[in-house]
């Protein structure tokens, strides 16, 4: 089963480090994993997918939280109603001859954008939820995926749920 | 005034302002080592008189020194070693205190800043080795930092679940200079354990344990470090339940107790694990349940209730499916308990439990068979007269790892906690006797033994001329088996008696002691201990006594890894004596 857990950690060098042992040594999976400052900038914020059960799960979240520099921790609701997730990619795709135009017309039914253009290729940004890409992907594939780079999910809650440092 | 302006003089060295953290935190003694990182240290220690440095001979040793001072004052031990190898030499000590949650904070010296990361001349990244096996760890990066690591690495080591801290310094952050200003308080928004357990769960928790019929307490190192043996004794006295220890647990219970089921696990003792294995309701207090002591994970008191009160909240439903949580500090949960105890709206049935206790004082004659005596001394032996002869003086035991550890365990009555000190968690060979020598200096009056094998006093011997410098009076039995006794016994019952490596020489301790300047002694028969030990007693120094016992006893009861913990076996003939019940 899939989870979302977003920590808030001191924007401090190591604690990337030891949020990564913690899973390699205990043997948790990481999916993707995605850090960046946050707005106050001692601060960052990482966005983790896992998968486990809810007893995997809960561990995880237990072992995060004794780590010193981690402020906090939440397993994100998964429901969408509760909260967003987004995944932004960049895909370098095969373009020659009738391909061109039918890469145009999947990019523009995703709302994807074109970002760059050679003879042979188009780059297409997109971001959007898991599915979404997934689904993207999928229709891209067949006409050859040269490159592909992806952010690995960030994800926010709704409304009025806030993750920050309770002051 | 702006920093330039300040002169020079009113500048303290970050050498010097280390020091001055340290005393600030009350240190007046610290185990380790010198080297090149850390010259600036030692140049100011050399005019420091606050505090006390022992020399040791080797980092490891240090590191087990500060962990047995610990040990026994319940503060943290201090310990500074310098770069490279002296960071990796004293990474056995970091992680031996990091399984047994001992406070330590441990300064290692390091290259300058801008030399990190270019494999200079003894550099070791430390904080990259040790960031699984210690609480925490910082390197400090500018000297303005230093106070307020210090501090924080302090309040780490000591409070939430107790572990070794580590501070990397960078030899340019101790020649810079600055001000000295210690912090009144640390500032840690990510680090606040959880002491008070949740009152709800307290009453859930003591309501069962009324309603209980078979109710047994396992009470683990956690009491030890919340200083909790006195409610816990006042708990199942009051209450009338049985308590058994794990091996960290040793001496929170007095064993002379009538409720004492002694230690559980895989050599604990055969009644304590059937009155594990049979209760209905389990009460353990600051234990992690190391598969030491459920053995079988999926057959552990699977039956029975189970409450867990443990600082750590990892430490819940991590192994043991958990009924009723509590997460605080063991004292004050107990606290809490007795409290809600004494409005008296709680009531047991009594002929019950004495019915229960009659049971497992029946268990209690499943006593362990050891071989018939054929002449040659026996280890257990010896174990029974350090006993007799200690019982009645204020005795610490540091034991090394193997079987004389579990005799050990086993055999001698430990009444106090901080009694017995022992490495549980990482079972490290060689840490018994440093760590007698950290606990002596803690207790200039205890009468310090470190019960030792024949393999594992080998490890650290070195320290002997760290006890003749400092005069540290340690008494050492060496429990001489030939033999890495607690390996061969494995391969005795299960790689059909390969003693592949496992036969180990030892130099002549008696001479051994002589070249060091100690008294040395050599027993072979029964009727020479009570002498020898009332000779190493009296001695007004060091003393190694060489005991030569038989070469193949077993430890019994012996619970193989990965069996159920009543599935025991008690003696080299009846092979799963308590099987089943
Ligand atoms: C540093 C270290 N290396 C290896 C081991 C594995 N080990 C556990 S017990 C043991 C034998 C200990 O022999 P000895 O000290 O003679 O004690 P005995 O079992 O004979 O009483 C060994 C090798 C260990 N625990 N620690
Ligand atoms: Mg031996």
């Amino acid at each position: 089963m899939k989870h979302t857990i977003s920590v808030l950690v001191k924007n401090e060098p190591g604690i990337l480090s030891s949020v990564c042992d913690l899973f390699s040594t205990r043997g948790f999976n990481i999916e993707s994993l995605t850090v960046a400052a946050t707005i106050d900038t001692s601060f960052s914020r990482i966005t983790i997918v896992t998968n486990g059960d809810d007893i995997v799960i809960e561990q995880i979240c237990k072992q995060l939280n004794r780590l010193i520099n981690t402020i906090k921790v939440v397993e994100l609701p998964k429901s969408a109603d509760k909260c967003i997730d987004r995944e932004l990619i960049l895909c370098k795709v095969t373009a020659k001859d009738d391909a061109r135009n039918e890469i145009l017309r999947i990019a523009e039914i995703f709302g994807a954008k074109i970002i760059d253009v050679s003879t042979e290729t188009y780059t297409i940004e997109f971001s959007g939820d898991t599915r979404q890409v997934v689904t993207l992907l999928a229709l891209l594939k067949p006409l050859g995926v040269k490159e592909l780079v992806r952010s690995g999910m960030v994800a926010i809650t709704r409304e009025n749920q806030f993750i920050n440092l309770d002051r | 005034m702006t920093a330039e302006q300040i002169t020079k003089t009113d500048k303290m060295t970050g050498a010097r302002v280390f020091l001055e953290c340290l005393k600030k935190e009350g240190v007046d003694k610290i185990f380790g080592y010198p080297g090149g990182a850390i010259l600036h240290i030692y140049d100011e220690l050399y005019k420091f008189k606050d505090i006390k440095h022992y020399l040791v001979r080797h980092e490891q040793a240090a590191l087990h020194a500060a962990e047995g001072y610990a040990r026994v004052t319940g503060k943290p031990g201090v310990v500074l070693v310098t770069s490279g190898p002296g960071a990796t030499n004293a990474v056995t000590g970091i992680a031996n205190a990091y399984y047994d949650s001992y406070p330590l904070v441990v300064f290692t010296g390091q290259v300058d800043t801008k030399l990190i990361g270019n494999d200079a001349f003894q550099e070791a990244d430390i904080v990259g080795i040790t960031r699984t096996c210690c609480k925490h760890n910082y390197l400090v990066k500018n000297l303005v930092e230093l106070p307020k690591i210090i501090k924080e690495a302090f309040h780490i080591a000591k409070t939430g679940k107790p572990g070794p801290v580590v501070v990397s310094l960078p030899k340019d952050v101790l020649t810079s200079r600055m001000t000295f200003e210690y912090p009144e308080r640390v500032n840690l928004p990510g680090y606040n354990p959880n002491y008070e357990g949740h009152p709800i769960q307290c009453r859930r928790a003591l309501k069962l344990l009324c309603e209980a019929q078979r109710p047994v307490i396992i009470s683990g190192g956690g009491v030890i470090h919340s200083e909790a043996w006195e409610q816990l004794q006042d708990l199942a006295e009051k209450l009338n339940i049985p308590v058994a220890t794990t091996l960290m647990g040793i001496g929170t219970f007095p064993q002379d107790n009538e409720l004492s089921l002694g230690m559980l696990g895989m050599h604990g003792n055969y009644w304590a694990n059937l009155a594990v294995s049979n209760c209905d309701v389990l009460f353990a207090v600051g234990t992690r349940f190391n598969d030491r002591i459920t053995g079988c994970l999926k057959r552990f008191c699977k039956d029975a209730k189970v409450i867990h009160v443990d600082i750590d909240p990892c430490s819940i439903s991590k192994n043991v499916h958990v009924d009723i949580p509590i997460v605080g500090n063991a004292k004050n949960v107990l606290n809490v308990i007795l409290n809600e105890y004494k409005t008296g709206e709680y009531k047991y049935d009594n002929k019950m439990r004495e019915m229960w206790i009659k049971q497992t004082d029946l268990w209690k004659s499943n006593k362990p068979v050891f071989a018939v005596p054929n002449g040659i001394l026996h280890p257990q032996t010896v174990i029974n007269h350090i006993y007799e002869k200690t019982k009645n003086l204020k005795t610490i035991i540091a034991t090394e790892v193997g079987q004389h550890q579990m005799w050990t365990a086993q055999l001698y009555k430990f009444t106090r906690p901080r009694q017995l000190i022992t490495s549980g968690g990482l079972g490290t060979m060689g840490f018994g006797f440093p760590a007698a020598i950290g606990a002596q200096i803690a207790d200039k009056d205890a009468l310090v033994f470190n019960i030792a094998g024949d393999g594992s006093i080998q490890m650290n011997i070195q320290e002997l001329m760290t006890c003749v410098d400092y005069k540290i009076p340690v008494k050492i039995a060496v429990i001489n088996n030939g033999y890495l006794g607690m390996v061969r016994q494995w391969q005795e019952k299960l790689f059909d008696k390969h003693y592949s490596q496992t036969p180990i020489t030892s130099p002549d301790y008696v001479k051994l002691a002589d070249a060091y300047g100690v008294l040395g002694l050599r027993i072979t028969q029964e009727n020479q201990i009570d002498e020898a030990l009332d000779k190493a007693i009296n001695y007004n120094g060091p003393v190694i006594m060489d005991f030569i016992v038989e070469p193949f006893e077993m430890v019994y009861p012996w619970v193989l890894a990965g069996k159920p913990i009543n599935e025991v076996i008690l003696s080299n003939e009846a092979d799963e004596t308590g099987k089943g019940e």
